[in-house]
């Protein structure tokens, strides 16, 4: 997050060291071992981390989902008996759940589809913002970089809609397995645009101070890394959690 | 590069005009605010020690419970739940807050010496990484006093940690600790893993790495990718107790499974994580007072690189005995089996490495073959648990006691006690006494095989590990009590390196501190080609590698006749340590402010939410500060002279 460089003035046994010693200043990329620099570097084990994060959560998702259905196929009094308050609402939908023994019946696939499509969209309004400043255009990267904030602010709103209308449903996040798993995966997901968010907008604050120019780009290149990285995510559990039966 | 320094001093007005960055500071304010990789690398080690020494008297006291059989619950010195909470915070402190810190207190002062480097990749975040990890440890041993340690054991598994057995705050201490000290791991591996690959002086390419380095940049690895997994257990387990989730909680069809899996896949590239750093250390510390180049260089990278892709495919032989079925227990046996490999390459290619060497018996060496050959022993005792039908007879005995302190203890802890006595001139700038040394290392020696020997017998016996009291009839009295003497000569022993420091610091002082020279041991990695302390700067000039073992074919040259001769001695080549015109990172506030900043956010996951609210203000402050602090300022840096 935070724009964490370490420009070293070296004195080398390289004859060209002079040279090199002043274009150190204006990008690392000459000081560095693999060609890339330090940052870019950094946020890409970043990301492998993360994939390592929610591996874990995608498997602990589908492991409690399975055990849940388990139980209520089981009629496991304890179990369904949390879904009472989605019998007393949508008696409908209550009615498929037991009957289909899965969750697919609670789900909005539209909607979520939908929301979905946005936030697929402002990886590409991220990929404009970088271009424009790799261009040197401020004024469209902060129309672009806008947009996407704007998008990604969209699909939480909507993440927060879905999760109103469960909680009127009566999935508790402490109710049952399933509510537990589905809030915890897709709520860390959230917190995660939400961070991604907050750097579009710190981005966006720096830029309109013009203190985000052209030889900057690849602060917004990482951003950018992020918010794709995040995206990607999204698919993987709109794949595993909403469409695949 | 004027430009440069006044648009830094245009966004130095951003800062909020509180902890703005201290020029030049001195004693104590110098130490909070260092971002310089040696002084956090001493203070890892440091506060490791201090950490051994907490961790050292729970065993002690573990040792002092089982010295003598008791008839009655009265007989015991501990109740049963006293006794949890004492082997459960040793366990828990020896892991979290003594090896993997020592690994990353070497990590930290020797990477970028050893490479060729002015710094870390990012010298902020590896000063966050430090202050996060003691934040996160202290608030681990607060737990003695506010409540009750925790006593789920070092793996802490479910559902016993459920609020349903275990309702003190013990187990909340445990895990908000540890996620807290993870944070940390996971910050210094990103760190690491970009100085190593990133910041190489000229001409180090990756096949001319000391093996030191290689094996740090596995663990660092290994670090990167097994942290998230135990932080998603750890956050699926805060869920389930502060906010009633329902993961592990059986009565909804939660999966007690799920915790010892997620925990061993996490679990089990930790053990190697922790090994390690030690068999980097021995690397360098073997063929030194080998006098011979390391044997097979390509086979102990390979070897490492290999142990640190096998250590993900074998985390199930930690559950033989839990039901996972036949196929998974065939699977996990034969990868056990395999992994077994790699390690016996290491061994082998040390062994190789000293035959025919003009072996230099000093302690580092000592403890260096010490090493190898308790590591031995415990790899030993590890492969007989890929027999899943023998381990079915010795899962939760004081036969997997055993095994463990043989590679942790016997392993780990012997690499870095020959660290300590390799590197301590270039750290210190004088040598720490050899016949102290030699005390140290026989006692050590003697000790542990005292102490965790007769536990391979005792669990073949049927001895429990975790069992608070035995009777006279169950016959395991002999041999507990070789072990607790045993324990006695081992805890003299490992303190005796503090001993050591002191006495040998004062005789130091007391010559008028001799300059203990660039090169004591004659040896061949480059941070001997720089002066004793390491000066603050690190290198005048940035190195040029022409070769492994760069240093020693600076000093040596082939002869016609195949052999090699000395052309200079290291103390004629060594930078003279002049820092001029060197720019150092800039000291800063911020990554301890941040640190802090967990203090209340852990203390209130713990007792009760509320507290997170200031926490979670000093933190977004903290980021703030930070972010909006230049990265670097070119007025300031201790290298100005």
């Amino acid at each position: 997050m935070s724009d964490e460089t370490v420009q070293l003035q070296t004195q080398t046994d390289e004859p060209d060291a002079e040279e090199h010693e002043h274009e150190e200043h204006g990008s690392e990329e000459h000081a560095s071992s693999l060609g890339l620099s330090n940052m870019k570097l950094a946020m890409w084990l970043f990301l492998g981390s993360e994939c390592l994060l929610f591996g874990a959560l995608i498997s602990t998702y589908l492991l409690s989902k399975e055990n849940f259905l388990r139980e209520v196929q089981a009629g496991n009094p304890e179990v369904v008996s949390t879904l009472d308050k989605l019998n007393e609402v949508d008696p409908e939908k209550y009615a498929e759940v037991i009957e289909t023994n899965s969750v697919f019946p609670i789900f909005d696939i539209p909607f979520t589809s939908a929301s979905s499509f946005i936030l697929l969209m402002s990886s590409l309004t991220m990929v404009l913002a970088h271009k424009a400043i790799s261009e040197a255009d401020y004024k469209n990267s902060r129309i672009w970089l806008a947009a996407t904030a704007l998008l990604g602010s969209t699909f939480l709103a909507g993440q927060v809609y879905e999760f109103t209308v469960f909680f009127r449903e009566g999935i508790y996040f402490d109710g049952n397995l399933f509510g537990s798993a589905f809030y915890t995966l897709t709520g860390f997901h959230g917190v995660h645009v939400s961070g991604g968010i907050l750097m579009l907008l710190a981005l966006l604050i720096l830029s309109s101070r013009g203190k985000l120019k052209q030889d900057r780009a690849e602060t917004v290149e990482l951003v950018g890394l992020y918010w794709h990285f995040v995206d990607i995510v999204w698919v993987l559990i709109f794949t595993i959690v909403y469409l695949i039966p | 590069m004027s430009n440069e320094a006044m648009a830094l001093e245009s966004e130095q007005s951003f800062s909020f005009g509180f902890l703005t960055r201290p020029k030049n500071p001195k004693g104590l304010l110098n130490w909070l605010t260092t971002v310089d990789h040696k002084k956090i690398g001493i203070m890892y080690g440091a506060s490791s020690l201090f950490f051994l020494i907490i961790g050292g008297i729970a065993a002690l006291l573990i040792r002092l419970q089982l010295a003598a059989p008791s008839e009655t619950p009265e007989d015991s010195l501990f109740s049963g739940d006293t006794y949890s909470r004492i082997f459960t915070m040793h366990g828990t402190i020896m892991v979290f807050l003594v090896v993997m810190p020592l690994g990353a207190a070497f990590a930290n002062y020797l990477i970028p010496l050893l490479i060729g480097a002015r710094d870390v990749a990012f010298p902020r975040i590896n000063a966050f990484s430090f202050w996060v990890f003691l934040v996160g440890g202290l608030m681990l041993n607060t737990s003695w006093f506010l409540g009750g340690a925790p006593n789920g054991g070092w793996f802490n598994y479910a559902p016993n940690t459920g609020v349903t057995f275990n309702p003190d705050v013990g187990i909340d201490f445990w895990n908000v600790s540890l996620l807290i000290v993870g944070i940390g791991s996971l910050t210094g591996a990103v760190n690491l893993i970009t100085t190593i690959l990133n910041m190489r002086a000229p001409g180090m390419s990756l096949l001319r790495m000391p093996v030191f380095i290689w094996m740090s940049l596995v663990t660092q690895f290994l670090l990167l990718f097994a942290i998230p997994v135990l932080t998603v257990a750890q956050i699926l387990l805060l869920m389930d107790r502060t906010f009633d989730a329902n993961f592990f909680n059986e009565i909804q069809g939660g999966d007690p499974l799920l915790w010892q899996h997620l925990f061993w896949i996490f679990g089990h590239p930790e053990v190697y994580l922790m090994i390690l750093p030690a068999f980097g250390i021995i690397s360098e510390t073997i063929p030194t007072f080998s006098r011979k180049p390391i044997f097979g260089y390509p086979f102990m990278v390979f070897s490492g690189i290999a142990i640190g892709f096998m250590g993900w495919g074998v985390w199930a032989h930690h559950m033989f005995v839990s039901g996972i079925g036949p196929l998974s227990v065939s699977a996990f046996s034969v990868a056990t089996m395999f992994i077994a490999v790699p390690t016996g390459v290491k061994i082998l290619n040390w062994i190789a490495t000293m035959w025919g060497g003009k072996i230099i018996l000093n302690t580092a060496m000592l403890f260096s073959i010490g090493l190898v050959t308790q590591f031995t022993v415990g790899g030993l005792s590890g492969v007989s648990h890929a027999f899943a039908s023998a381990d079915t007879q010795q899962t939760d005995t004081y036969y997997i006691v055993a095994h463990f302190h043989y590679v942790l203890f016997g392993g780990a802890l012997f690499g870095f006690m020959a660290g300590f006595y390799y590197w301590w001139p270039k750290i210190f700038g004088y040598k720490l006494s050899e016949k102290i040394g030699k005390w140290n290392f026989w006692m050590m020696v003697i000790g542990f095989n005292m102490t965790f020997g007769p536990m391979h017998i005792l669990g073949l016996q049927g001895m429990p590990r975790r069992m608070d009291a035995y009777s006279e009839a169950q016959g395991f009295t002999f041999w507990n009590q070789i072990a607790s003497v045993g324990s006695l000569i081992l805890g003299i022993g490992t303190i005796s390196i503090l001993f050591n420091a002191v006495k040998s610091h004062k005789r130091w002082v007391a010559q008028g501190r001799p300059d203990v020279g660039p090169d004591p041991w004659d040896a061949r990695t480059i941070e001997w080609s720089i002066q004793s302390p390491t000066p603050e700067h690190n290198f005048d000039k940035t190195p040029v590698i022409k070769s492994l073992d760069d240093f020693w074919h600076r000093k040596f040259v082939r002869t016609s006749s195949g052999g090699y001769e000395r052309i200079a001695q290291g103390v004629d080549i060594a930078q003279p340590g002049n820092g001029e015109g060197v720019h150092l990172p800039a000291p800063s506030f911020w990554p301890l402010m941040l640190s802090l900043s967990m203090v209340p956010i852990g203390y209130g996951l713990v007792f009760t939410l509320w507290l997170t609210i200031p926490g979670a203000f000093l933190l977004i402050v903290s980021l703030f500060g930070w972010a909006l602090e230049p990265a670097d300022d070119l007025d300031i840096g201790a290298g100005h002279e």
